[in-house]
């Protein structure tokens, strides 16, 4: 909410400074977002009254006009705008002026004629938009005055950021309360007089639906001439809190919603048809709004109709067809309570955030509405004529909120707060606030909130409006008093270790949105198990991810893009994956590109290949200890390269997966060297276990190496497996330490190397028994996979 | 008398002339071995009258002896000589850079939840984690934000079908928290939300820490205090700190916090008390329990502590980005 503050001293002025009241509003909830002069600066524009307009001769449109500057002194400027009338005051720049857009004005001569100075439009001024027309001053204006003066431009616009639950605070009048409030001032409202009927024209109102708008306030005014302008003042006021002018009826009508924060509306009343209700939308009807939208109306939306249609959206925005015009002549005037739930929500259904609405949603004094509607009729009798009719004003009472009695108790205040504070001054400032207030004889208060405030309702709410008055920086401030209790270690330890496991191996970790682009998933991963956003931001951001892959390979692609040629990075996060339910797992991702090490003085480096990430996920998986229980399953997955993609079990259950991107995918994002991912599910990972400590054995280990030949396609990880079941326990480690094919080999065998180390804990093994072992060994590699020794 | 004499003085020329271990050895052969000329005098013994024996066999013991010392002395100082060599031959360039793999680095976002989580852990608290894909109940209802809340304008929420939605803030972790577990409770919960917003400031994900404490008799001057002291630690040094009321709907008092920036107040988190109904809304007691809540913006954390002016870039990934945190 902008406001004027001058417009806010006219109701309260305390002696305190505008930073001083800024830091106030601020400090007590009302967070100022920004205090601004209310028009760029500019000097030497004073009041002119036009007393004689003449055609130019020479330039068609163009007028000579004769201006009273006061004191006698006349001149004559050239002018090209529609709105110079003789007798009207305008706004003269003098020759030497400076202008708010830095603009000085020079006598010119414009075609044969002598222009001193120039009538200046609002938006030369910085007061309002640019429209050709110049700016009009009220009649009762001096000619020569200064205009910074007349117009009070010594302002400030100050910019409030209200918070959802101070509705109350959407008006000067509720601003002021609050100032009033904080420094014990005193409110001092303009006079508003009452009872301004003077003619019998009526419009009946029925309320049909008394739980949705319990109070409605007409009356019909006629007579009003409405091509008369506002006066500067009320359009000043206007806008420096934000709103631009009209015509004089609407200006009115925002000029009280302003200054008292209700909602106004004024129908034409010649284009009225009989009775006036209020009632919820007819299945299938339609309004056509002031701003020309075309709504088709649910029947959930309450309206403001005539005998024959909708007229207006209650509490939003009025219907086109029933607006005042530049014909209108009668009209009548709604002030209304609309219940904040009859309001909520429609709003954002039709996708209109009115002025009016913004504040019917968050609660509108609900005894404010007579006094409202008796305050816009005084100012449009004053400003534009006419007579008004009597006040019809139809009121549901048991349907307006209700206020409960609240029951404070003292102990609560230092529960919550921390703090043992006076009684009598808790009083005072409940009292001071609006509320009414009883002491209980037993300590403690019952409380009533006044109507203009819907978020006082319960104990801690009132504690809050203590808290805020006695001033949140005064509360103390002291270290946590509960009982410490120790909890197990959770899950998060254990992610820490796995994620600086991975930066020693040379990784980046990355942040990816969680949102991916459903074409490149797609590619991916099984489409019918993508959760896809209602709303997303873009298409690039449609469905949640199924994997981190998307994510690494957009931010891999990213830095290739920018020159990068070794790019190693990792991610943690939920994946989402819609099987039966919805799962939201969490998931550890990396992906390599490039070379194994970074470029070095000492390394002939090669490119990274399976292997290289294979180690890490090994090392990853060994955080759990329980690296035995894992294995690998080439399987086919549509992300991987066919021959390079592997299923990672743990005890026969899936805990992730890695392998080559698919060449196909590669191309298709501009990355041209093999890549290489793998995905762990965190929660499918078993848990680390605690060790148990081996005894260690005095005697001597005896190795023995031998090189087999099997066929290509045999799995160097079955070999491994039938050596290790076929073994006695004495064989203490198994080490593959060569692969070889080419030359001396036939094509379609290859060569395996391998190391076994015996060891018995009990006493030394002798060579027989070890040869013994080492022929069991080679006779059922060759009986399983036709293993031959190498010779 | 004089043969042995001779044989010494030409031995210890010799082993004063050796350069290296094997010549060394040689000469102790030559002269001590077996076959050495000390030996053949010492066999040659015999044949000496028997009053001369015992004088010739001290002074050509003496002469072995003193050989076996000079050789042993020449032979360390050999040694200390290879070894200096040696020493000398392998001396390389030391500033050279290392060898192998580099290390990485971790999210600068990551880094700014670790020191807030070890600042929390101090006192206590357990660090939790919830679902990203919310329901309407956890993310606004059970925190007191029902359907039509003007509120909810503040939340500009992804939905998803069957009214999911992605999490708009990590206060809905309190929740399930509070539904599993009654008081006292004790944590923190980081992770990542996400607003339908995309522009200059704001990214349509981002990271929060909520964190939660339920117990008897906690007051907003231990939340006050809790996080005066947080922020001080966090950012290293001592600064001015407000708090400011504001509204949030699940907590009541509820304030802003602001640090003294160089360019004015600067807001870095919310806080509050726990509202009365979100403590119903679990079946908490609220006249027996109160709490304290807050919510912080990692990145907005990380960004003044970094002195980060984008806050696009976190997302980024960027190598040149990651690597001035590793």
């Amino acid at each position: 909410m902008k406001f004027s503050e001058q417009w806010l001293r006219e109701w309260v002025n305390p002696d305190i400074s505008t930073d001083e009241l800024s830091e106030q509003l601020t400090m007590a909830g009302l967070e100022v977002e920004a205090v601004q002069d209310c028009a760029r600066d500019f000097h030497q524009v004073v009041v002119a009254r036009v007393e004689q307009v003449k055609q130019h001769p020479q330039a068609e449109g163009l007028n000579i006009c004769q201006l009273d500057i006061g004191d006698m002194n006349k001149l004559n400027v050239v002018c090209g705008a529609d709105n110079v009338v003789p007798g009207n005051h305008y706004a003269l720049a003098k020759v030497g002026a400076n202008l708010a857009d830095g603009r000085q004005i020079r006598s010119t001569e414009i075609k044969g004629v002598t222009s001193a100075g120039m009538l200046c439009s609002p938006a030369e001024l910085g007061l309002g938009e640019d429209t050709g027309l110049l700016l009009e001053l009220a009649s009762d204006t001096s000619p020569g005055a200064d205009l910074q003066e007349v117009l009070c431009l010594d302002d400030h616009v100050i910019e409030l950021s209200v918070t959802p639950n101070r509705g109350d605070c959407l008006s000067i009048a509720g601003i002021a309360r609050e100032v009033a409030v904080l420094n014990g001032a005193k409110l001092s409202p303009p006079d508003m007089q009452i009872d301004t009927a003077t003619i019998e024209n009526k419009r009946a109102i029925t309320l049909q639906a008394a739980e949705a708008c319990p109070c409605y306030v007409g009356r019909v005014v006629q007579g009003i001439d409405i091509n008369r302008l506002s006066p500067t003042w009320l359009t000043e006021k206007l806008r420096r809190c934000g709103i631009r002018s009209i015509n004089i009826v609407v200006d009115v009508t925002n000029y009280v919603m302003l200054e008292l924060g209700q909602p106004m509306h004024a129908f034409d009343n010649d284009l009225l048809n009989g009775e006036i209700s209020v009632r919820y939308a007819r299945q299938g009807e339609k309004l056509q709004l002031l701003d020309g939208q075309n709504c088709n109306l649910t029947t959930q939306t309450l309206v403001i109709a005539d005998e024959s249609r909708a007229i207006a959206m209650a509490g939003i925005m009025g219907g086109l067809d029933t607006a005042v015009s530049k014909q209108t002549v009668n009209i009548f005037l709604e002030s209304a309570f609309f219940s904040p739930r009859a309001i909520l929500g429609r709003a954002r259904d039709y996708g209109l955030h009115t002025d009016s609405s913004r504040r019917f949603e968050r609660g509108v004094d609900y005894t404010l509405q007579r006094t409202a509607l008796e305050r816009a009729s005084q100012l449009l009798l004053e400003l534009c004529g006419g007579e008004a009719g009597p006040v019809v004003d139809i009121c549901q009472s048991e349907h307006l909120p209700k206020r409960r009695t609240i029951v404070l108790k003292a102990e609560n205040i230092s529960r919550l707060l921390g703090i043992e504070l006076d009684s009598k001054l808790v009083t005072e400032m409940l009292q001071r606030l609006g509320l009414t207030v009883t002491e209980n004889e037993t300590g403690g208060w019952q409380l009533i909130a006044p109507s203009f405030r819907f978020d006082i309702d319960i104990e801690a709410d009132v504690i809050e409006e203590i808290a805020r008055l006695y001033g949140y920086d005064k509360l103390p401030s002291t270290a946590m008093q509960s009982g410490l209790r120790m909890h197990p270690i959770s899950g998060g330890t254990q992610l820490h270790h796995l994620c600086q496991l991975l930066v020693s191996r040379g990784y980046y970790e990355a942040i990816t949105y969680s949102f991916v682009a459903q074409q490149l998933q797609a590619k991916l991963f099984d489409a019918q198990k993508a959760v896809h956003l209602l709303n997303p931001i873009s298409s690039d951001m449609g469905v949640m991810r199924q994997s981190l892959w998307p994510g690494l390979l957009m931010a891999l692609q990213y830095n290739i893009k920018r020159q990068q040629s070794r790019v190693r990075l990792f991610e943690h996060g939920r994946v989402f994956n819609l099987d039966t339910t919805l799962r939201q797992e969490s998931v550890i991702s990396g992906i390599i590109y490039g070379k194994v090490y970074p470029e070095q003085w000492d390394i002939n480096d090669i490119s990274c290949d399976l292997y290289d990430i294979k180690s890490d996920v090994e090392a990853l998986l060994g955080c759990s200890g329980q690296l035995s229980t894992v294995s690998y399953r080439n399987i086919s997955h549509s992300a991987l390269h066919p021959g390079q993609s592997i299923e990672i079990l743990q005890e026969n259950h899936v805990v992730g997966l890695m392998g080559s991107i698919h060449p196909a995918i590669l191309t298709d994002l501009d990355i041209a060297q093999p890549t290489f991912v793998f995905e762990l599910y965190l929660s499918r990972i078993s848990a680390k276990s605690t060790v148990k400590f081996t005894k260690l054995t005095k005697f001597p280990s005896i190795r023995r190496d031998i090189a087999i030949l099997v066929d290509d396609d045999v799995a160097v990880s079955d070999i491994l497996k039938c050596i290790e079941s076929c073994s006695s326990k004495w064989l203490d480690n198994l080490e593959l330490f060569d692969v070889y094919q080419g030359e001396g080999i036939d094509i379609e065998k290859k060569s395996l190397a391998l190391g076994l180390t015996f060891q018995r804990s009990s006493s030394t093994l002798i060579d027989e028994e070890v040869e013994g072992m080492m022929r069991n060994i080679i006779h059922t590699l060759h009986s399983e996979f036709g293993a031959t020794l190498r010779e | 008398m004089q043969a042995h004499q001779q044989i010494v003085d030409k031995a210890v020329r010799l082993i004063e002339a050796a350069t290296d271990l094997a010549t060394l050895d040689q000469v102790r052969i030559d002269y001590l071995g077996k076959k050495g000329q000390l030996t053949q005098l010492l066999k040659q013994l015999g044949k000496l009258p028997a009053q001369d024996r015992p004088s010739a066999g001290q002074a050509i013991n003496q002469a072995k002896q003193l050989l076996q010392q000079t050789i042993a002395k020449h032979k360390e100082a050999l040694q200390q000589q290879m070894l200096d060599a040696q020493l000398l031959s392998e001396k390389i360039d030391v500033t050279l850079p290392p060898r192998g793999q580099r290390s990485g680095g971790l999210h600068p976002v990551t880094q700014t939840f670790a020191d807030i989580q070890q600042l929390f852990m101090q006192l206590g608290f357990e660090v939790v984690d919830g679902p990203e894909i919310e329901d309407d109940y956890h993310n606004f209802e059970a925190l007191n934000i029902p359907e039509h809340h003007p509120a909810r304008a503040m939340h500009d929420t992804f939905y998803f079908e069957n009214n999911l939605l992605l999490r708009t803030h990590t206060s809905s972790v309190q929740i399930r928290v509070m539904q599993d577990r009654q008081p006292p409770l004790r944590f923190i919960a980081p992770g990542r939300v996400f607003r339908c917003d995309s522009d200059m400031t704001h990214t349509p994900m981002f990271h929060q820490v909520e964190g939660l404490m339920v117990d008897e008799h906690v007051t907003f001057a231990e939340l006050k205090g809790l996080l005066q002291d947080f922020l001080h630690l966090f950012f290293e040094r001592d600064m001015k700190i407000r708090f400011r009321p504001s509204y949030f709907p699940f907590t009541e008092p509820s304030a802003e916090v602001d640090i003294m920036g160089d360019n004015g107040w600067l807001e870095v988190l919310g806080c509050g008390m726990v509202h009365p109904n979100v403590l119903e809304n679990v079946s908490i007691d609220s006249e027996k329990y109160s709490g304290l809540a807050f919510g912080m913006g990692v990145e907005r954390l990380a960004m003044l502590k970094y002195g980060i002016d984008d806050l696009r870039i976190f997302f980024e990934n960027d190598l040149r980005f990651l690597k001035q945190f590793s």
